[in-house]
């Protein structure tokens, strides 16, 4: 019974003395390995030579501090809420007299970790920050020994005085507009008009 | 006399770090070169494109752990890569590198020695190579070493034979002399002696390829059936000679394959070049540039070697035993017999 019409006959016809020799297949052969001495190597220099990442591209985390140094996460929790991961966990600490410079808020991230071996990249806390404290940077995590050193701290997330990171090719007034849009998810779980109703600061 | 020593201990100590220079530099431009061919960039972080690579590999060789199995004969264990590397030197003895000079009226040969037999000192040098791998290879108590020691000597054996029978061809088309020195003159005043032997070139550099053992004839030290090979008990800088003994033997092939077939520092035209530039016969001038030229050539065969390795895939090895005794054999005799035949009526050979 034929099942297919894609049959072939196997060819087992006698090789000839070309093909015995051996040789001019030899020949054939080395002219493709010498062709390649001529192509270019499609090799980048890694660490002398970067390729363009997107500069939305989403590594690790920043948490960012406002224009006069004080770090802008009131330690809503909203972040850890999204995520899916459950990477985030943070306690909150209440600003003291006199650390107005430090946190923006009276209320504040004491601690706050992110566990990168856990951590997604999906950037669902940016987009659910409500105080534009926390971004997705272009930078990578670094490889690490033990899983411990992957649990990021406040010491690495929070940005370097002297180090600002700039998200403002994130942070387009576009994006702004959009993290505004009513009936979006995080708006409605948290509308800080609601909620700071009836107290005053 | 005291000059003498001197000029021979010079001779000795030069080509000894000639050998040792270019096998260092063979390494890494063997990663080079197959880099090149596949398209990547090959190792470039030491020093200025990567030429450091071969001090750094050297370092590492020595500074690693020496581990000699307590199962294994310790002494012949030593002997082996000893042996592998002396055997692989001491081939250099015989190749004449570059015209001899004249300096105070006094000639002096480029070349450690020229004995009359040269070209049977080379073969035997080359069999005794095969020791290094055998000893070690079987001190190391180890079946897979073993294997490897095995397949070495049986490889180097099969393939002795149409070497010599390709050899008996040249000397007969060169004037019937074994002392390479001689065959190097002769080519200069007729023809390279590749003209005359082209099928036995073609099985010297075949047979050649087998006795360095490098691709597709490296399955003493096939890394997918027998973890390492002869060497696969050997760590540090025994190791390290052993590699580096293949270097060289690289090296001493080329320059050996060049100076039988290719005319060895010889090249094209060379007496009217040095007549339009002015450059008197057994000046040092002339010698180097013939060095250059013996040089070139062997670079040309080392590129060849490597060329060969990073394209051709490893023999099977009843593929191997059926090429050796089953074609090149009958081959190398066809060859010897064409030769006879064709001097004959060249009137070269007389009875």
């Amino acid at each position: 019974m034929q099942l297919t019409n894609r049959k072939v006959v196997v060819s087992n016809k006698e090789q000839s003395l070309a093909e015995r020799m051996y040789l001019p297949a030899i020949a054939k052969g080395m002219m493709i390995t010498a062709s390649h001495l001529f192509k270019k190597s499609p090799t980048i220099n890694y660490p002398d030579v970067k390729r363009p990442i997107a500069t939305v591209y989403r590594g690790q985390h920043v948490l960012k501090r406002d224009d006069n140094g004080a770090e802008r996460c009131t330690s809503c929790g909203m972040c850890a809420v999204a995520c899916p991961a459950e990477a985030i966990t943070m306690t909150s600490g209440e600003r003291k007299k006199g650390e107005e410079h430090l946190y923006r808020e009276e209320k504040y991230a004491a601690t706050y970790e992110i566990d990168m071996l856990r951590c997604i990249f999906c950037g669902l806390c940016e987009e659910a920050c409500p105080k534009e404290a926390i971004f997705l940077t272009d930078r990578l995590v670094d490889a690490q020994f033990e899983r411990k050193d992957f649990i990021y701290g406040k010491d690495k997330l929070v940005e370097k005085m002297d180090a600002r990171i700039d998200v403002s090719k994130r942070q387009t007034p576009e994006v702004l507009a959009f993290k505004k849009v009513e009936g979006l998810k995080h708006n409605e779980l948290f509308d800080a008009k609601k909620l700071n109703k009836g107290h005053k600061h | 006399m005291t000059a003498f020593i001197i000029y021979k201990a010079i001779m000795c100590v030069g080509i000894f770090v000639l050998l040792l220079a270019s096998a260092a530099y063979a390494t890494l431009w063997e990663r080079k070169f197959a880099a090149f061919l596949q398209d990547r960039k090959g190792p470039s972080r030491a020093g200025w494109g990567g030429l450091l690579q071969p001090v750094a590999d050297g370092v590492k060789m020595f500074m690693k752990e020496e581990i000699i199995p307590n199962v294994s004969n310790r002494a012949l264990f030593i002997l082996g890569p000893s042996l592998f590397m002396v055997t692989a030197v001491i081939t250099s003895a015989v190749v004449p590198w570059a015209k001899p000079v004249i300096i105070g009226g006094q000639t002096y040969d480029l070349q450690i020695t020229d004995i009359n037999i040269g070209v049977i000192y080379l073969l035997g040098v080359a069999s005794i190579g095969v020791y290094g791998i055998m000893i070690g290879g079987w001190s190391s108590n180890n079946k897979f070493a073993l294997l490897g020691a095995v397949r070495a000597s049986s490889q180097m054996i099969s393939y002795e034979i149409p070497m010599g029978i390709a050899l008996i061809a040249l000397i007969i088309s060169s004037g019937g002399s074994l002392s390479l020195k001689t065959i190097v003159e002769g080519q200069d005043a007729g023809l390279a002696n590749i003209v005359w032997q082209p099928l036995g070139f073609l099985i010297f550099f075949i047979c050649a390829l087998a006795e360095t053992n490098r691709a597709p004839f490296d399955l003493p030290e096939c890394e997918t059936e027998l973890v390492g090979g002869y060497h696969t008990e050997y760590s540090s800088m025994k190791l390290g000679l052993y590699l580096f003994a293949e270097y060289i033997n690289m090296f001493i092939s080329s320059a050996v394959i060049a100076t039988l077939y290719f005319g060895g520092y010889n090249f094209p035209f060379a007496h009217e070049i040095y007549a339009k530039l002015g450059l008197a016969e057994g000046s040092a001038m002339v010698s180097l540039i013939g060095f250059g030229v013996l040089l070139a050539k062997i670079f040309g065969f080392i590129c060849l070697f490597m060329w060969i390795r990073w394209t051709l895939p490893r023999f099977r090895y009843d593929q191997l035993m059926n090429l050796g005794w089953k074609t090149l054999l009958p081959l190398s005799l066809f060859n010897l017999a064409a030769t006879v035949v064709i001097e004959f009526f060249r009137g070269n050979i007389h009875f």
